[in-house]
């Protein structure tokens, strides 16, 4: 995270943290939009907004009308946000940790993701469902999740990924202006890093990766944390001549799989890192998709770095066994060039 | 408990024959659905919403063009009350690309958004969440639109009325819930599974209205839902409102209908919501049994015209599978 943090800020920008800038993002929308409003759990009062700031000062700008408190009922601010987008309102919601969707998958999977496709294209729902999820400050097994491969899995919904403050904000506006349900995954590690945002009108695309280390050896495509371990293990290889292409998905659906095929085609290696559980996560869909698209492009199999298999341990030890870190990917790269 | 009182505007004798000749193209409807059904000219299941034609009527007959409703896995009369295109509706049953939904929905998805028809659904319960989204949005724009959620006995027991009525009671939303009391979820009568007699008197513990009415009576029920709409209207918040009423049929062709005896379905039958409305309006000398007669065989006709345009339009192109997917 040090990589990022000492980044001057360029002109047109200012160094804020992941959180500010997503505050900037939900802010400049709403002041361009009236019909973007946010609800969710402790959103507008605690803390001056949010258990993690992300919504501060907003309901001093534009009021409880438009950040509203709610009951902790994530079923229904879910639901709530899927009938108010269908009734021409731009609803962000917020979850306050990933875990509690899986209270809310109903009005999300059943009703959200198949509105559009279920009524022959003559319906939008365009609404964001924020929430943070990760693990690294012991908060165990219930509030340490990372599951987007759960939302990756549903047709009809887009989702997001950034893991830096610039595509935080680039991306939140983005997501807010997409006229389908976007699922926006923040992680709790990252809120408080710091880099470049750039002042103003900043979109980025949804479906657009960014490759955030140029290197000729072996493609590593990481997701949130694991971006910034990537290009800590990039430096400490690039000493023994080993070096790392990193790129960033930025978006998980719909994925930039030319980027990556691209990428590969010039190393001939490929580690798939995230902190979501190993089986049945996205590294698996990427690497399947690599495989199939750019098998002769590969000089050896291909590397998943992900989450245990296990629900995420408090112990300070046990959760960073848990994790994927970056002596991991130093060392399977390493095996890899071996 | 604390029923709505105010009485909705009067109906002219032209708007009651309106709401006769709506509740006869339902049953119409529903009927040919079931017949396609039996053909085989019709896929996965329908939901026959014969014998409850009132409730939609009657309630539907309260709401503005901007208004919205959401329906319901028995939902074709929903969409026919609340404006849906019958053609478009039976094309859709047939999965054909004309269909609403370009056959991709089918009866349990059928909606048409800028007619407030924020559509049918498969999830018992998951219309209950649109609905007070809805509203919490004509609120947000200052509009003075209503939602009408209908939804049955069994979405009673589900955590999102719990969690939507709370939320609707607290931020004072324009939404009416319409619990159509059928009596039964699939097997289960409703008083095996729901926890007091009258399930009015759950709006009490969210502390705004909340009242039943026979729903086989599209006048009461026109009545009921029409004080809650004005309530909401006004920005005096949510009410429920329990129809008691009863599906004729199974829960959908083919439930085995070992769970109730014929006398009890003959006993409702006597109630029959379409008879009733018939008879008192040429009491009330709106009509004459002629003219009812004569808008019997309308509907007929409409309906009749509905399935050949459904059938006469082409299966969807293979090329519109991935379509529509994402906007």
């Amino acid at each position: 995270m040090s990589a990022v943090e000492t980044q001057q800020a360029p002109a047109g920008t200012r160094v804020l943290t992941y959180a500010e800038a997503l505050n900037e993002a939900l802010r400049e929308e709403m002041r361009r939009d009236p019909r973007v409003f946010v609800m969710g759990e402790d959103v507008a009062v605690w803390g001056g907004g949010g258990v993690f700031g992300v919504t501060k000062g907003l309901v001093e700008e534009f009021g409880p009308e438009r950040i509203r408190d709610t009951p902790i009922s994530e079923e229904a601010i879910a639901a709530l946000a899927v009938g108010a987008a269908m009734a021409g309102a731009r609803p962000v919601a917020e979850f306050m940790y990933a875990d509690f969707m899986t209270l809310a998958m109903e009005p999300i999977v059943n009703q959200a993701a198949k509105i559009r496709y279920m009524f022959g294209g003559k319906a939008r729902v365009p609404a964001v469902f924020r929430a943070q999820e990760g693990a690294g400050r012991g908060n165990a097994a219930q509030h340490s999740q990372s599951l987007e491969a759960w939302f990756c899995h549903i047709p009809g919904l887009k989702v997001v990924t950034p893991s830096t403050p610039a595509d935080a904000k680039g991306l939140l506006i983005s997501a807010i202006r997409d006229d389908n349900p976007v699922v926006f995954l923040e992680h709790k590690m990252l809120y408080n890093t710091k880099g470049p945002v750039p002042a103003g009108d900043h979109t980025v695309p949804l479906g657009v990766a960014e490759r955030k280390r140029d290197g000729r050896h072996i493609t590593v495509v990481g997701v949130h944390t694991m971006v910034l371990k990537a290009l800590q293990a990039a430096d400490r290889l690039a000493a023994e001549g080993i070096e790392l292409e990193v790129i960033d998905p930025r978006t998980l659906v719909p994925f930039d799989l030319d980027m990556v095929v691209a990428s590969v085609r010039k190393t001939g290696r490929l580690i798939v890192t995230h902190e979501a559980y190993e089986r049945c996560g996205v590294g698996a869909e990427v690497i399947a998709q690599v495989v199939a698209t750019a098998f002769d492009a590969l000089d050896a199999p291909p590397v998943r770095l992900c989450g245990a298999n296990v629900p995420v341990p408090y112990s300070g030890a046990l959760e960073a066994a848990a994790l994927p870190q970056v002596d991991g990917i130093v060392a399977a790269a390493r095996q890899l060039m071996a | 408990m604390s029923a709505v009182t105010a009485s909705p505007p009067e109906l002219s004798p032209a708007r009651l024959v309106d709401m006769l000749r709506m509740m006869m193209r339902i049953r119409e409807f529903d009927q040919r659905a079931l017949e396609l059904y039996r053909e085989g000219v019709m896929r996965g299941t329908t939901h026959p919403y014969i014998g409850m034609e009132a409730v939609a009527v009657g309630a539907c007959a309260t709401l503005r063009p901007g208004d919205r409703i959401t329906s319901t896995h028995r939902g074709h009369g929903h969409c026919l009350a609340k404006g849906g295109d019958p053609r478009l509706m039976m094309a859709e049953l047939l999965g054909r690309a004309a269909g609403y939904c370009k056959g991709k929905g089918g009866s349990m998805h059928i909606a048409d958004v800028d007619a407030g028809i924020l559509g049918a659904n498969g999830i018992v319960g998951g219309g209950i969440g649109l609905a007070t989204g809805a509203a919490l949005a004509s609120k947000l724009a200052g509009r003075d639109e209503v939602a009408v959620c209908f939804f049955g006995d069994g979405a009673l027991n589900q955590g999102i009325f719990h969690e939507a009525a709370n939320l609707a009671a607290i931020w004072r939303l324009p939404v009416i819930y319409v619990c159509e009391n059928n009596q039964y979820a699939m097997s289960a009568r409703a008083d095996r599974f729901t926890s007091v007699p009258d399930p009015a008197v759950r709006a009490d513990a969210y502390g705004f209205p909340g009242g039943s009415c026979d729903g086989m009576d599209a006048l009461a029920v026109y009545s009921a839902v029409g004080a809650a709409v004005a309530r909401a209207r006004a920005g005096e918040g949510p009410s429920l409102v329990v129809c008691v009423t009863y599906r004729y049929l199974g829960h959908h062709v083919g439930d085995p209908l070992n769970y109730r005896d014929k006398a009890e379905v003959e006993a409702w039958r006597a109630k029959d919501p379409i008879e009733r409305l018939r008879a008192a309006l040429i009491e009330r000398r709106a009509l004459t049994a002629a003219d009812a007669d004569a808008a019997r065989a309308d509907v007929e006709r409409e309906i009749a015209d509905a399935v050949a345009f459904a059938k006469a339009s082409p299966e969807p192109d293979l090329a519109t599978l991935t379509e529509d997917v994402y906007a």
